[in-house]
């Protein structure tokens, strides 16, 4: 940018903003326009035409719903994320208050594995937590097994840790001279105005077990307890040749996984700002 | 979803100095004792967790790689002798554990770089009051939000040998086509993690482009700087802890791929090309049982990135 006056610099800056941002929301969102259009149609080929919407069917869904029984699938993504959401909203809330406002002996001890677990890379875990859960526990093929190494986010006890740390401690002092178990303190004070932090921890948490791969992989070898990432790969590597259209089929089971993710996260952006984000990330 | 680091803040040590008791209060004791309990009796569960969950599988893979270990059929007691080194040996002996460990660096060169530039050059065109803001950010948060094996569906199509991309580039379309050349295994699946992960990276430097005093672009554009000067001036160096973060977290996401080089490059890519540390690991262990071999390659793993981590961290928080 030369010599330019100041007034025409800003407005060609704009100009050009526009178009570098117009470029990369092409590229984010071109790829989920195809998936979308390919899950409709009825022959979806890999060339052009298949980014035009014509033709267009549900026949796709009804097959590969009978390929891989999509209810069933989604029925058991649904059991392992409510599952990991429910421990981690009560275990965690528990640990962030404790964290944030009691003390007892080795807290800074749990403060400081709390910050390390997050940086243990998970699936390097994952062997030894096949032999211990499946061979040693039994768990294998059972929605326990499933849940147990998500059970509780500690990117989301961090937050509520955060979010409680922040509220003045007079407020809780009041109940507790009151005569208030910490238990009620929490959840009929804390609680209560945690709101915005509880609906971010969701919102970070659902991402995790919905979307997980490599965990439900090892853990489940029976069709029936598959949740739908799962069955959706098997499909992608080895089921295709029983339908009619396999890539429309394979597209229209990506849609399924990937729409309850994108409509909870475009519902709940507006609470989800990205100071959120960066809280967890500045000291 | 390892992805916050953090130094700590320092908040908690100053807790309860300075609140003296009021007289009034009859059971201090027995009170600050109550508090004391369920501070303990809160975190309990979380702690019980991190043992089961990270303390006890990082030990047993530590102990399974120094001894001899069969998976068995439940029940059945079968030794597990102590080996030594032997399981090591296995890994640095096999030239596949090296193929995935120099693809893991192919990773990084490819995916640092693209992440760091692309995210700030996107993040620093959305710091400003401009319109259709939250749409754009929406637009480049979705696939950081969607499951990688409905994404790897996607590119598939876009990247097949009869693909979207080659019937786009027409004679100039790679032969052998992107997901199953050797030499385009690994950079692809650089890009399609760049990619996936690209809208979090945005968010961050967003968070982290607040924090830059405007006073300093001012005083820059006094000072005659443009654009491109103020960018590389102010606002590179404004967001570096932002930039060590990245480094930081690219790194964990190569020592962690699975699913990407598993499904959309074919369980590692032509002669292994595309084969992950991780992905070795559970071929090894589950495909190939032997899970002692596998467990060495995983401590050999942590190590690695460990060391890489801190290296990283030293040449970005210097380098001014």
């Amino acid at each position: 940018m030369g010599a330019t006056t100041p007034r025409t610099r800003r407005s060609g800056g704009k100009a050009g903003r526009y178009v570098l941002l117009s470029l990369g929301a092409v590229a984010f969102l071109f790829p989920f326009y195809y998936m979308v259009v390919g899950s409709l149609r009825r022959t979806t080929a890999g060339d052009l035409s298949a980014a035009v919407p014509t033709g267009l069917t549900g026949g796709n869904y009804t097959a590969v719903n009978s390929a891989i029984s999509l209810g069933r699938s989604l029925l058991n993504s649904g059991i392992m994320t409510i599952g990991v959401l429910i421990c981690t909203l009560v275990f965690g809330v528990l640990a962030g208050y404790a964290l944030a406002q009691l003390r007892f002996p080795g807290k800074g001890a749990v403060f400081a594995v709390l910050l390390l677990v997050q940086m243990i890379p998970f699936q390097l875990l994952t062997l030894p937590l096949y032999v211990l859960v499946v061979r040693d526990y039994g768990l294998g093929d059972n929605y326990l097994g499933m849940i147990l190494p998500f059970a509780i986010n500690s990117t989301a006890v961090f937050l509520f840790r955060q979010f409680f740390s922040q509220m003045p401690r007079s407020l809780f002092e009041a109940a507790r001279i009151d005569g208030a178990s910490e238990l009620r303190i929490l959840w009929r004070v804390a609680l209560p105005m945690a709101r915005p932090a509880v609906l971010t921890a969701l919102l970070l948490t659902f991402i995790g077990p919905w979307n997980e791969f490599l965990w439900p992989f090892l853990v489940t070898k029976d069709a029936d307890m598959q949740p739908l990432a799962v069955s959706l790969a098997s499909f992608l590597s080895n089921l295709q040749g029983t339908v009619a259209n396999p890539a429309g089929a394979l597209l229209a089971g990506a849609c399924v996984l990937a729409v309850p993710a994108v409509v909870l996260f475009l519902l709940f952006q507006r609470h989800f700002t990205s100071t959120d984000i960066d809280s967890g990330v500045k000291g | 979803m390892s992805v916050h680091l953090q130094s700590a803040p320092g908040r908690s040590a100053a807790r309860g100095s300075g609140t003296s008791r009021p007289k009034w209060e009859k059971t201090p004791p027995r009170r600050d004792g109550g508090r004391s309990r369920a501070g303990a009796l809160f975190v309990s569960p979380y702690v019980l967790f991190v043992l089961v969950v990270f303390a006890v599988p990082l030990v047993y893979t530590v102990w399974m790689s120094f001894h001899r270990f069969y998976f068995t059929a439940p029940g059945t007691d079968t030794d597990s002798p102590w080996v030594g080194l032997s399981n090591y040996r296995d890994v640095f002996t096999d030239p596949v554990v090296g193929r995935a460990f120099l693809n893991i660096a192919i990773f990084l060169i490819i995916n640092v770089p693209l992440t760091v530039g692309l995210s700030l050059v996107l993040a620093s065109a959305l710091n400003s009051k401009i319109r259709g803001r939250a749409f754009f950010r929406a637009a480049f948060y979705v696939p950081y939000v969607t499951a990688s094996v409905a994404l790897v569906a996607v590119w598939q199509f876009l990247f097949g040998s009869d693909g979207f991309v080659n019937h786009l580039l027409g004679s100039h379309a790679p032969d052998p086509s992107w997901l199953v050349n050797s030499h385009l295994a690994m950079p692809m699946i650089a890009v399609f993690v760049t990619w996936k992960q690209l809208g979090f990276f945005v968010m961050l430097y967003l968070a982290a482009l607040q924090n830059v005093g405007k006073e300093l672009y001012e005083a820059a554009s006094v000072d005659g700087a443009g654009r491109m000067r103020q960018f590389f001036s102010v606002t590179v160096p404004g967001v570096r802890p932002a930039t060590t973060l990245v480094v930081i977290y690219a790194i964990i996401t190569g020592a962690n791929l699975f699913s990407e080089p598993y499904l959309l490059t074919g369980g590692g890519g032509p002669d292994h090309s595309s084969t992950s540390p991780v992905l070795l690991m559970y071929q090894k262990g589950i495909e190939q049982g032997h899970p002692d071999s596998a467990a060495a390659l995983g401590v050999v793993l942590v190590a690695f990135v460990v060391v890489v981590s801190l290296a990283a961290r030293k040449l970005t928080e210097r380098g001014d």
